[in-house]
């Protein structure tokens, strides 16, 4: 019973069939992290590329149990294409959503397929798992310089 | 003669906290002892009765309370000696068994260590260790320039001795490794290695965190000069671990924690020690956990260690055959003889996915790195799942536990 409530379809789904986990060529403009969770060793390797203001690429590639696998392809799938801001946007909601102890609201509603994920909240050990790609996604596009895009 | 086995579940009924029901009803299965254990009535009653009678500071005052703490803190201490075959001045209690590893690191690399160190000097580890046997060598080796070696683990998950004549040398100080892995349940040759590392006059140190709960225990027949073990591992509180050592090493050894009780003439300008074990004892001892690790180390002997032992061959037996029955789900570690941690991975699932699938049946496990990150590498996973076993773990535990790998194995088969 509570298991359904944390495995989602859309969450098996996204495990079996992840989304941009392919990293792109780290040209110039890219920019490249990689993050751990040391309470268990997933790992996920991130590429993003920032033109003008926009994410116009979020590539990775992971090693994970399905919750940080999911979690990172839903985020792909929102970041790739948004703008820096709405990018930011999402992961502070979804950081949201992780500490709601599972009661979602309408401003959720932006994180489509991660909506999914609000049971996941309800497991304190997993919330980390959930949060992997995103952190990742915050740290690529927070740190791609204007001055590497010249 | 055999001792007889010990009934399990009878046993259970002795653990309050086994009784409760976890996630929305379902009955608790604890197979997470190698982490810590549960405790039995008779533990939190000895420290409680502590608190309740007794509760003063050891060691210190000149009134009655004073002298019953240490009193019972002293006869803690003879209890936990004799459980393992050693003297009473032989041990010392400190905060947890990763206290007395950094205390065994920072004493013998400080400036007045028994050990002289020089630029090429060796400290030999093993492939296995827990991060507890492991980061504070490497501290150890920035301030000493140590060089750090290591007996690799084989395929099976067994020490690889081939090189061990070229591993242990000259140049060895000091080897420090595990008993009983918590990862691979591998029990390695303490004997044989401590009397090659013995005899290039290396000093050598013994976790025996996964062992001395486990099984029983004499000391002087390991021939190791230091060994370190934890209370909470063993039935007893948090906040209290051992270390044992050779009286005349611990008496060359400087302290690590200073300050109070450990002391005997003090000025402005210098100090000089007590001898063992209070040297290491700084400050008002952790009487109340001396006194529950003592009633646990009771309970043990009351139950029998080789009933222990036993019992827990027989539980790992039926865990290892049931889950080997299983497709597609792969031990690590050695067939046997084997110590009681059976650390398994399920082809296509994560270890998280499978703890969280028997966590929804009250099957609680350990999934991870369980805190042993490069000898994960060395098998090439990131993590795995982990049943540990004690005495009060019964056979429908390992029943529960196959039957909830099953379980995983449908959930995440049948999702796709």
């Amino acid at each position: 019973m509570n298991l359904e409530k944390m495995y989602q379809e859309i969450i098996l789904d996204h495990y079996k069939h992840p989304q941009q986990k392919k990293l792109a060529p780290l040209d110039s403009g890219a920019v490249e992290v990689h993050h751990v969770n040391p309470t268990c060793g997933d790992e996920v390797t991130l590429r993003a590329r920032v033109v003008d203001g926009v994410v116009v690429s979020v590539t990775w590639d992971g090693l994970g149990c399905s919750i940080s696998q999911a979690s990172t392809s839903v985020m792909a799938g929102l970041a790739q294409g948004a703008s820096l801001h709405h990018s930011l946007a999402l992961a502070a909601q979804f950081l949201s959503l992780m500490q709601s102890k599972g009661v979602t609201t309408e401003a959720d509603e932006v994180l489509e397929d991660g909506l999914a994920f609000a049971g996941v909240a309800l497991y304190p050990a997993r919330v980390k798992c959930a949060l992997l790609g995103w952190m990742a996604l915050k740290d690529a596009i927070s740190r791609e310089p204007g001055e590497l895009n010249e | 003669m055999p001792e007889p086995k010990l009934n399990a579940e009878l046993l259970k009924k002795d653990f309050p906290l086994l009784e409760r029901t976890v996630r929305g009803g379902k009955q608790l299965v604890y197979l997470d002892s190698g982490a810590t254990s549960q405790k039995p009535r008779v533990v939190l009653d000895a420290e409680r009765d502590f608190y309740e009678n007794h509760n003063a500071a050891a060691h210190r005052g000149a009134h009655q309370l004073a002298e019953e703490a240490t009193e019972a803190f002293e006869n803690a201490r003879a209890v936990v000696a004799q459980f393992i075959g050693a003297h009473s001045r032989e041990v010392v209690f400190t905060k947890s068994a990763t206290e007395s590893i950094n205390l065994v690191a920072y004493s013998l690399s400080s400036a007045d260590s028994p050990i002289q160190w020089s630029p090429g000097d060796e400290v030999l580890l093993t492939e296995m260790e827990h991060h507890a046997n492991l980061i504070p060598w490497q501290e150890m080796a920035k301030r000493t320039g140590a060089i750090l070696r290591f007996i690799p683990v084989t395929d099976e998950g067994l020490l690889d001795l081939t090189n061990i004549n070229t591993l242990i040398g000259e140049r060895t100080r000091i080897l420090s490794f595990t008993h009983a892995s918590n990862v691979l349940g591998t029990t390695n040759p303490v004997r044989l290695l401590a009397d090659l590392a013995h005899s290039v006059g290396a000093v050598v140190v013994l976790d025996a965190c996964q062992s001395v709960p486990h099984e029983a225990i004499d000391v002087v027949a390991l021939g190791v000069d230091l060994m370190t073990f934890s209370g909470h591992k063993m039935l007893g509180p948090t906040g209290v671990g051992v270390l044992w050592g050779r009286f005349d090493l611990l008496e060359s050894m400087p302290p690590f924690l200073t300050g109070g009780s450990m002391i005997e003439v003090v000025t402005l300008e210098s100090a000089t020690y007590s001898l063992p074990p209070k040297r290491f004892e700084a400050g008002v001892p952790n009487m109340a956990q001396a006194v529950g690790l003592a009633a646990a180390v009771k309970y043990l002997t009351s139950v029998g260690m080789d009933a222990v032992a036993q019992h827990e061959v027989d539980l790992v037996t039926k865990a290892i055959s049931g889950l080997e029955a299983l497709p597609g789900v792969r031990i690590l570690g050695p067939a046997g003889p084997r110590g009681g941690a059976v650390s398994f991975l399920v082809d296509g699932i994560h270890p998280h996915d499978v703890g969280q699938v028997l966590d929804d049946d009250g099957v609680a496990v350990r999934v991870g790195h369980h805190c042993a990150w490069p000898l994960m590498r060395r098998f090439g996973v990131a993590a795995t799942t982990r049943a540990t076993f004690y005495l009060y773990n019964t056979e429908d535990d390992v029943r529960a536990l196959i039957a909830g790998v099953e379980r995983a194995q449908r959930f995440f088969g049948s999702a796709s």
